[in-house]
């Protein structure tokens, strides 16, 4: 299934900074950076909760928010690119 | 039954692979062309010359990726094998069938017969469909023939007897096959098979779509813990995955030819897409390469019921239930291996 994930980390303090870099790094190893915050991983049940559970770990929820919207198995129809930067699906056929 | 991951398939030359956190990134001349996350694939497979990162290699062997190395005409060069799969009890009942002759053509048997009730039936197929443009009589004679050789192929146990029965029914089924090409006669026929290196359009195409295929089924029995190396009907060779043909035997013709058949008579290829050089060796081009593997891959996402299991599968994955339903035989679960009886 594929799962957007968003986030804010609050990067006022050099902490905070050091938090965004840590989650950022975890997302790109669970799906595709499609913006600047937003990313989105094509994942198993398994793998999707280890997502979580892994940002969990590193945000402050008094300051931080992460938000997770599942799109199902489904996807490619609930999905719209407009502009720059289109990315790949990896689950279509990759020949580069 | 698992789900079916995407494979990558690099073809630009020159591209470097390697490994950041848990992606593969694909550089072309410090390019970074792209970057995708190892758990979406199943496999890798490159034909450029650039090369992988140990690092990655490490990670491919560790997540159970199949990365493969082929050369820029698709053959088939090296494979990153991680730390062996599955049991040792498995793999010794394995090789221990193998070392007999008796056990073996029992097996092997299975294999043959399969591979000839497909091509059987992809006779039977075009007779039905196409009745006004092939010699229908010639295809129902030769289906006929099939049969005989699927009756005596039930009841022999001896391999090399096994072998002849097979090379043919080969024989006659490969004299239909030009028959077969409905399109674009002009540019695709077919003599006969020929290999290392193919010498016209429609053997080149069939060489690159037996090397996917096999290295879709290599991949699936090593999943399931069996050596790929150790056959039944193939003999052991170095180098040589001789399970992984013997395996092939029955997808070749519902899998390989029929997807060949298909690009050629849908004109989903073109003269364009190849080229042919100063030793005859006819090739194809990067795009027409890509074309191919592209539609290869869409394929492998097509379902159909199982004829075995009865569950309901993507192509891609028959391999993969085969090699399940032979581990199980060799297990002793099940009475026989139940081979792929496509209807």
């Amino acid at each position: 299934m594929l799962v957007l994930v968003t986030y804010d980390v609050v990067t006022k303090t050099p902490i905070g900074r050091k938090r965004l870099r840590k989650v950022a790094k975890i997302c790109e190893n669970f799906g595709i950076r499609v913006q600047n915050s937003v990313f989105e991983c094509v994942v198993d049940a398994t793998q999707f909760k280890q997502l979580q559970l892994a940002l969990q770990e590193i945000i402050d929820v008094e300051e931080d928010s992460l938000r997770f919207y599942q799109l199902g198995n489904n996807y490619k129809s609930k999905v719209i690119h407009i502009g720059a930067k289109e990315t790949f699906n990896v689950e279509d056929t990759i020949i580069l | 039954m698992k789900k079916l991951l995407n494979t990558l398939f690099i073809t630009t030359p020159d591209i470097y692979l390697s490994l950041k956190g848990e992606n593969v990134v694909i550089t072309h001349e410090n390019q970074q062309l792209g970057r995708f996350p190892l758990h979406n694939f199943e496999a890798i497979c490159t034909f450029g010359y650039a090369g992988a990162s140990p690092k990655l290699m490490y990670a491919c062997a560790e997540k159970n990726i199949n990365l493969t190395f082929l050369s820029r005409s698709g053959r088939f060069l090296a494979r990153v094998v991680g730390e062996s799969k599955g049991n040792v009890i498995l793999r010794k009942t394995q090789y221990r069938l193998s070392e007999n002759e008796v056990e073996s053509a029992k097996i092997a048997r299975n294999f043959i017969f399969a591979k000839i009730a497909n091509q059987k039936w992809i006779l039977e197929r075009m007779a039905r469909d196409y009745p006004l443009r092939i010699d229908v009589p010639m295809f129902k004679q030769v289906s006929s023939e099939l049969t005989t050789a699927m009756k005596a192929i039930l009841v022999t146990e001896d391999l090399e007897r096994l072998r002849g029965l097979e090379g043919q029914a080969a024989t006659a089924y490969f004299k239909l096959f030009d028959q077969m090409i409905l399109q674009q006669k002009d540019i695709f026929y077919f003599r006969n098979r020929n290999r290392r290196p193919p010498t016209d359009n429609v053997n080149a195409l069939l060489s690159l779509a037996y090397t996917l295929l096999a290295s879709d089924v290599t991949s699936a029995l090593e999943t399931v813990g069996l050596d790929a190396y150790v056959g039944y009907l193939h003999r052991d060779r170095p180098g040589r995955a001789s399970l992984a043909l013997d395996v092939m035997e029955e997808l070749r013709g519902v899998m390989a030819d029929r997807f060949v058949l298909k690009m050629i008579n849908k004109k989903m290829m073109q003269s364009t897409d190849f080229v042919q050089k100063e030793n005859g060796a006819v090739l194809l081009t990067d795009d027409g390469r890509r074309k191919f593997i592209k539609a290869w891959q869409e394929r492998k996402q097509e379902s159909l019921t199982h004829p075995y299991l009865n569950e309901k599968i993507n192509w891609g994955l028959v391999p993969h239930a085969q090699a399940i339903l032979l581990a199980r035989y060799l297990r002793g679960d099940i009475e026989e291996y139940p081979p792929f009886l496509w209807k």
